[in-house]
């Protein structure tokens, strides 16, 4: 059976179309304000602060901070691309059409998230083209680089497309963005090395699983890691491996959608 | 097989422990338009819903055109088009936008012609780069039909289509969906504005708490269950009923100048000839008769009060 046959791809790309049509006509929500705050961040950080720390692990802290804060776009960006995409047709009532539509679960996640994921990624690219503007950056391992941008942007898109079906209401959208993954990542080594932290809190930090993403993304710029590339890597896989068991368990039971 | 939607057995209890429906079984003829009358609340829209894969049923099962909903729901699905009670369309997609989307999720190759035409029909046209949201509430339901019109659907579901809608708009719409019978669709309308049904189904089917309590042709259902009305006005007031009409059971006004005999359809005894040379026998003249069928919605309403 070929593809086009087992799958209904127009459905798909009818789906991820019209996300990123909507993601163009917010251009200045979805994309220009989250690259102007980043380089806000690059600015004030890699200033004042890169004044006094000049370098960590040899890299200059300028440097050093672009790839956690490309790593807090990424995560809270995929977040929320993923989570709004599915929770608005949830809230206007505009759902019915997808739910009715000959479409398999499948389909549903591979557009949303796969529109989410793009954005994302494209805002990454975009943030890290901007940082190359102040800071001299370097990249040492560009597949790994990929891979790790991709890798995170499709995980956090899950994880915000579950969130999206889970939320009752606009709060709840915001709530695990703003309470969980944003402090988890200023936490977890975007602006320090967790080496830099006393004792008992380097333990800590290891149980923040941002640590593990920022770590192996900055390895790919850099060459130096917080924690090895192998633990980063597995440790990425397995929450794209949980997302996914949730996306699945969510699709057999209809979980919030088809109740 | 002439039914093209078959519901055998559905039941649906929602989490709250709310029985929405009892073991529903219909079938819906193939190319006819079927009426689901029954008042707020009564299961209609999640039968609907349970057809169209909104919701999950508790149990049983459904077929369109024979391919049943859960192990072959593309086939089924990719049949049915929807046109939901409420107004819920993306506000800011273009009508052009929303209604080509429609169509690719439904896994219609682009067919710009086609849309073209089905924007003409509803009126639409010269709105297509408009945003939703700048449309009038006729418009956005004419929307929602061009949305479900979009990937030429076989069967078309309308959820209380004229809810809210101008005089002029409703016969619009009930040309439009005759129209769409000619073509062969096979319409099915929920409807607690029992006029609609009576100006366009074939046949209806009344439900009530979750229950479907009685499915017939429309002109079958009128003439067992239709009652005739005959009412005399009087050139002379009455003052009492005289003895020789007791057998009639007449109605007296109570100002008595107007006489109303009821009558069922069927009985061979309507003797309203009968009636009328008693009336002359007892000396009563009158001035003007009139008579008329009992509507859809008095029959409606009384098979609900029959309901324990």
């Amino acid at each position: 059976m070929n593809l086009r046959a087992a799958m209904n791809l127009r459905a798909v790309w009818a789906i991820y179309r019209m996300e990123m049509a909507r993601a163009f006509r917010t251009v200045l929500q979805s994309i220009i304000s989250p690259v102007i705050s980043t380089s806000l961040y690059f600015v004030v950080f890699g200033s004042a602060i890169g004044s006094r720390i000049t370098e960590i692990d040899g890299i200059s802290y300028g440097a050093f901070i672009v790839p956690g804060l490309t790593m807090l776009s990424l995560l809270t960006q995929s977040i929320s691309n993923a989570s709004f995409a599915i929770y608005f047709p949830k809230f206007v009532g505009s759902i019915y059409e997808l739910l009715s539509a000959p479409v398999s679960y499948l389909e549903i996640i591979i557009a949303y998230v796969g529109g989410a994921a793009t954005k994302s990624i494209l805002l990454g690219l975009i943030i890290l083209g901007t940082a190359a503007l102040f800071v001299p950056l370097r990249i040492e391992h560009p597949f790994w680089m990929v891979a790790f941008l991709v890798l995170t942007a499709v995980t956090f898109s899950l994880f915000g497309f579950i969130i999206g079906i889970w939320a009752k209401t606009f709060e709840q959208l915001q709530l695990v963005p703003l309470l969980i993954v944003t402090p988890l990542t200023f936490l977890g080594g975007s602006f320090y090395s967790i080496h830099m932290l006393p004792g008992i809190w380097k333990t800590v930090t290891l149980f923040n699983p941002v640590v593990y993403l920022i770590s192996g993304f900055r390895w790919s710029f850099y060459g130096k890691a917080d924690v090895s590339v192998g633990v980063s890597l597995g440790m990425t896989l397995v929450f794209l491996a949980v997302c996914i068991a949730i996306v699945a368990w969510i699709f057999r039971t209809g979980y919030r959608l088809r109740n | 097989m002439s039914s093209i939607i078959s519901i055998s057995g559905v039941t649906k209890t929602y989490a709250t422990g709310f029985k929405a429906l009892k073991e529903i079984n219909l079938d819906i003829e193939r190319g006819e338009i079927f009426a689901l009358l029954g008042p707020n609340g009564a299961g209609k829209t999640t039968l609907i819903s349970i057809v169209c894969g909104i919701v999950n049923r508790s149990s049983g099962s459904v077929t369109v055109d024979g391919h049943d909903i859960s192990k072959d729901y593309r086939a089924a699905r990719s049949l049915i088009g929807l046109v939901p009670q409420e107004l819920t369309i993306d506000a800011f997609e273009t009508v052009w936008a929303t209604v080509n989307y429609s169509r690719g999720l439904f896994g219609k190759a682009p067919n710009k012609d086609f849309v073209e035409k089905v924007l003409r029909d509803l009126s639409l046209w010269d709105k297509k780069d408009a945003k939703a949201i700048t449309l009038s509430g006729g418009m956005k339901r004419r929307l929602m039909i061009a949305k479900a019109l979009s990937h030429e659907p076989r069967v078309l579901f309308l959820d209380e289509p004229t809810a809210g809608v101008d005089v002029e708009l409703r016969q619009d719409m009930w040309a439009m969906v005759r129209r769409l019978r000619e073509d062969g669709v096979t319409i099915i309308l929920t409807t607690h504005y029992i006029e609609e049904a009576e100006a366009m189904a074939d046949r209806v089917g009344v439900i009530n708490r979750g229950e479907i309590i009685l499915v017939e042709g429309k002109a079958e259902l009128m003439r067992k269950l239709g009652r005739k009305q005959m009412t005399l006005e009087l050139r002379a007031p009455l003052t009492a009923m005289p003895d020789g009409l007791s057998r009639y059971a007449l109605e007296l006004s109570s100002d008595g100048g107007q006489l109303t005999y009821t009558y069922d359809n069927q009985s061979d005894r309507p003797g309203v000839a009968s009636l009328i040379r008693d009336l002359e026998a007892a000396g009563i003249q009158f001035r003007d008769l009139d008579t008329k069928n009992s509507t859809l919605e008095e029959i409606f309403v009384n098979l609900l009060r029959q309901e324990p």
